[in-house]
């Protein structure tokens, strides 16, 4: 697959300017760049998303026109989208004979399945058939998607952040699921922001940046250094400065909490914990093991079965989202866009979200617009967002600014006790290294915060103690000294210690 | 053969138009509505009627004569009211389909108030209450879709349009048995509101000036409620994303509650001015509403959900059902020839909309 001279703007503001990228059989090529540097509109071009303004795509030497995703299907291209393009109430099976041409119209599961089982063989990706899409976990989610591209026949799969939702071991086994494909002869690219993991999995690296081809490296012979720089354009630090801190009062306490999912069956069983000021606890586990069932029982979305949460000695067990953010708890939520903002309202309007029934943003009635709009624009100056202007719909900001203005609502409300779920997720890494460092700054600054990521290095950079959830329970917590990968890793796949 | 190749070079695609000007809006609007009167046209060539000629019958009969002005303002003062009600449900993505019952139940209640207790009371004191309990019928009415939505699940589409049928039953019941008039004759009505309790009208017309003044002001009101209000504010995030809502600890049941007091009790409120203002008794249901309640959806999305723009479409409706009326008698046509105007109106509309939202572009592919 070869794309020539390929350009595109939105708006007269250009989002590919001129790019050449060839992808041989059998290669995995590494797409790096930060957000909106134009990897995933150059992804969507050959996936028949986008028209080109101007450039070529050859596929085997013969130029193609891709009016439709179903063209790129039709020539073997499949994809993995960051966001998952799965239908929600529908069974597994079902989604993946949607995409399936060659099903037959009568009875087509039963072809399916059949065909399905030989990928599970073959590659070892098991995926639950007969579950809804609604109640999987974010991993199964992409293992679906995954299957789905393979059962179209894909011979060049293009996966955006593959790994983001996966445990070390799972990562580990999807790259070696890829390199059996490569060697079959299939090419595939990886855009992703995670450099460790581009260098040890893909052949050739493409670092994009402002819509242009900024570097070109065999993995072998370039570090991670070399590829941020070529990123962000300047030097990145990446650890964030964290320094022990003595631990404060407690300020959560979670006793004998058990949550049931959407699914009715238990997602968190007798879990205990505690929280100081000035401490970061990490939960660390695989998508789908009560993370999310636990956070939404704390801030009050989802109602608990039994157990009590106190914060500063308070029970506000059951209590309604509101109450608990008054209480001093805010919440930066999983799947900021959906939960975290409405994208079609403007930013100042999302900016006070939670907090547009307290004084000073309205009176009994009334809302302030003076104050919401002040209180926008100091959030929009001290947390460094990016955007034209605050009148602006939501949804027109990056991920990372979408990001900024969710974790920057949220501190400003003064919490005592910050509850983030993936803040990193699928964030660049100059949004993400910002992220980590407010995240540190509101622990030296006496707030307790729990950090929920699957994002191992992540927790371990960041935490004072770690917990590890599997199956609904804490497997076990440790000290920030005791941690290493590899052992919480095991605990994250459900083996005691 | 040149032709042919620079023809199959050509290519086409529909992109999302991010920038909109108020200039090309109104003007995507204006070539919406000349295609949707071209193509009412063709529908009065197909009757055998010269186009241009209905057509003008059509104008002179709603906006062009004085006749017709009195008539079209009667007719869009309850449009205002349950297409500004509706307004405020719709932003919430609360699909009131059932406004037609809820105006019913607004006549009931203020019918039996006029007729039971209203006797002996001074107009200051009666027609305040008459309108409240119009309000009430409407917005009790409009409740229970909104208790079975947030607490059942059911599905609001299906319950308010099934309350329609129950509520129009209710009434055929009540005028037929227990309330038909000892003064009609035998004739399927009520007995007629206290004089103290008819609304005033403009002189010369049936225009009832203070449900007309209630509408505006309803208007103007929700408007500033939607956009200004702690309320409005949590209205609008439950409709964009109800996710957001739910993190946001928006409590669902009572902002449901509300809206559905709003838009029915608004509702209701047009029930009262059809009773007290036009006939002066309850009638058939078809008789007390012209289908206001479902002219007053289209009226709300014309209008864009906003409470002040619907003052507007609001009275291109009640425009389009007067002359409707006018066509009937002029050129002798079947009454659901207005029903198509309608159908076709919001067709070509829904249809500028796309337009509105995204841009044709085409160019030459280079080979």
């Amino acid at each position: 697959m070869e794309m020539r001279n390929i350009s595109k703007s939105f708006d007269g503001f250009p989002a590919n300017k001129n790019i050449n990228l060839n992808i041989q059989a059998g290669e995995i090529l590494g797409l790096l760049g930060e957000n909106g540097a134009g990897k995933t509109t150059l992804m969507k071009i050959l996936y028949g998303l986008y028209r080109p303004d101007s450039g070529k795509i050859f596929v085997n030497g013969n130029e193609v026109v891709f009016r439709s995703p179903r063209d790129a299907i039709r020539m073997g291209i499949g994809m993995v989208h960051q966001h998952f393009m799965l239908v929600q109430n529908h069974t597994v099976l079902e989604n993946i004979i949607l995409g399936d041409e060659e099903a037959p119209f009568f009875f087509p599961h039963r072809a399916a399945e059949k065909k399905l089982l030989k990928f599970q063989k073959m590659y070892g990706l098991r995926v639950p058939l007969r579950s809804k899409v609604w109640q999987l976990s974010a991993g199964e989610q992409q293992r679906v998607e995954i299957v789905k591209a393979l059962l179209q026949g894909a011979g060049l799969l293009i996966l955006d952040e593959p790994t983001s939702v996966l445990t070390p071991q799972e990562s580990t086994e999807l790259f070696s699921i890829l390199r059996k494909m490569a060697n079959e002869g299939h090419g595939i690219i990886i855009i992703s922001h995670k450099l460790e993991e581009i260098l040890d999995i893909c052949h050739r690296v493409v670092v994009l940046r402002k819509g242009e081809v900024v570097g070109s490296a065999e993995a072998k012979k370039v570090t991670k250094r070399d590829l941020a720089r070529m990123m962000v354009g300047r030097d990145v630090v990446f650890s964030v400065d964290w320094k022990p801190a003595p631990k404060g009062e407690v300020v959560l306490e979670v006793e004998g909490l058990t949550v049931r999912s959407d699914r009715g069956t238990v997602a968190v069983r007798d879990v205990n914990f505690s929280i100081h000021r000035n401490e970061i606890l990490g939960i660390a586990g695989v998508a789908g093991n009560g993370q999310r069932e636990l956070v939404e029982a704390i801030t009050g979305i989802r109602k608990a079965e039994s157990g009590q949460v106190r914060i500063l000695g308070k029970d506000i067990t059951n209590q309604s989202a509101r109450v608990i953010h008054a209480e001093g708890i805010a919440h930066v939520p999983e799947e900021r866009i959906r939960f975290g903002t409405v994208p079609n309202l403007l930013i100042y309007e999302n900016a006070v979200l939670k907090r547009h029934h307290f004084a000073p943003f309205s009176d009994v009635v009334f809302l302030n617009y003076d104050e919401i709009k002040e209180n926008a624009e100091s959030i929009v100056r001290n947390f460094s967002i990016s955007s034209p202007s605050i009148h602006v719909p939501m949804k027109q900001l990056s991920g990372g600014n979408i990001q900024k203005l969710i974790v920057g609502r949220e501190v400003s409300a003064g919490p005592v006790l910050l509850v983030a779920s993936h803040p990193t997720y699928g964030l660049d890494v100059g949004a993400t290294e910002y992220i980590r460092k407010q995240l540190v700054k509101r622990r030296d600054e006496g707030e307790a915060v729990l950090l929920v990521s699957e994002d191992l290095e992540e927790i371990l950079e960041l935490s004072d103690r770690i917990a590890v959830m599997f199956e609904g329970k804490i497997v076990g917590i440790l000290d920030r000294q005791d941690a290493n990968i590899e052992e919480i890793g095991l605990m994250m796949a459900g083996v005691a210690l | 053969m040149k032709l042919k190749r620079t023809w199959e070079r050509l290519e086409f695609q529909w992109e999302e138009r991010t920038d909109r000007s108020l200039l090309f809006s109104v003007s995507v609007l204006l070539t919406a509505i000349v295609c949707g009167v071209l193509l009412i046209g063709a529908v009065f060539l197909s009757l055998g009627v010269d186009p241009v000629f209905a057509l003008k019958q059509i104008f002179l009969g709603s906006f062009g004569s004085l006749y017709g002005l009195k008539e079209s303002l009667t007719k869009a003062i309850p449009l205002f009211l349950i297409a500004g009600g509706l307004c405020v449900a719709y932003k919430a993505k609360f699909w009131n389909i059932g406004a037609e019952s809820q105006l019913l139940m607004g006549a009931v209640f203020s019918t039996w108030f006029g007729l039971n207790v209203g006797q002996s009371l001074p107009p200051s004191i009666g027609v305040p209450l008459l309108f409240l309990m119009g309000f009430l019928g409407g917005a009790l009415w409009g409740i229970i879709p909104a208790i079975l939505k947030v607490r059942f699940g059911i599905s609001e589409v299906i319950s308010t349009l099934m309350l329609n049928y129950i509520a129009a039953e209710f009434v055929t019941f009540l005028i037929v048995g227990p309330w038909k008039g000892a003064t009609k004759h035998g004739f399927p009505y009520t007995d007629d509101l206290p004089k103290a309790l008819i609304l005033d009208t403009l002189p010369g017309s049936r225009i009832h000036y203070i449900t007309l003044i209630l509408g505006i002001l309803l208007c103007i009101i929700l408007f500033i409620l939607l956009y200004r209000s702690k309320f409005g504010y949590e209205v609008r995030v439950i409709g964009e994303s109800p996710e957001a809502a739910r993190y946001a600890g928006i409590d669902f049941f009572k902002t449901s509650l509300l809206i559905m007091v709003i838009s029915g009790g608004a509702a209701g409120l047009a029930g009262v001015g059809e009773v007290a203002g036009i006939h002066h008794h309850l009638g058939y249901p078809g008789n007390i509403s012209a289908g206001y309640g479902f002219t007053a959806i289209i009226t709300a999305w014309l209008g864009k959900l906003n409470p002040l723009l619907t003052l507007i479409s609001g009275l291109f409706f009640a425009g389009i059902l007067v002359g409707g009326d006018a066509i009937q008698i002029s050129l002798r046509l079947p009454a659901a020839t207005v029903n198509i105007f309608n159908g076709i109106l919001l067709f070509v509309l829904i249809v500028s909309d796309y337009f509105l939202k995204h841009r044709l572009v085409l160019r030459f592919r280079q080979l």
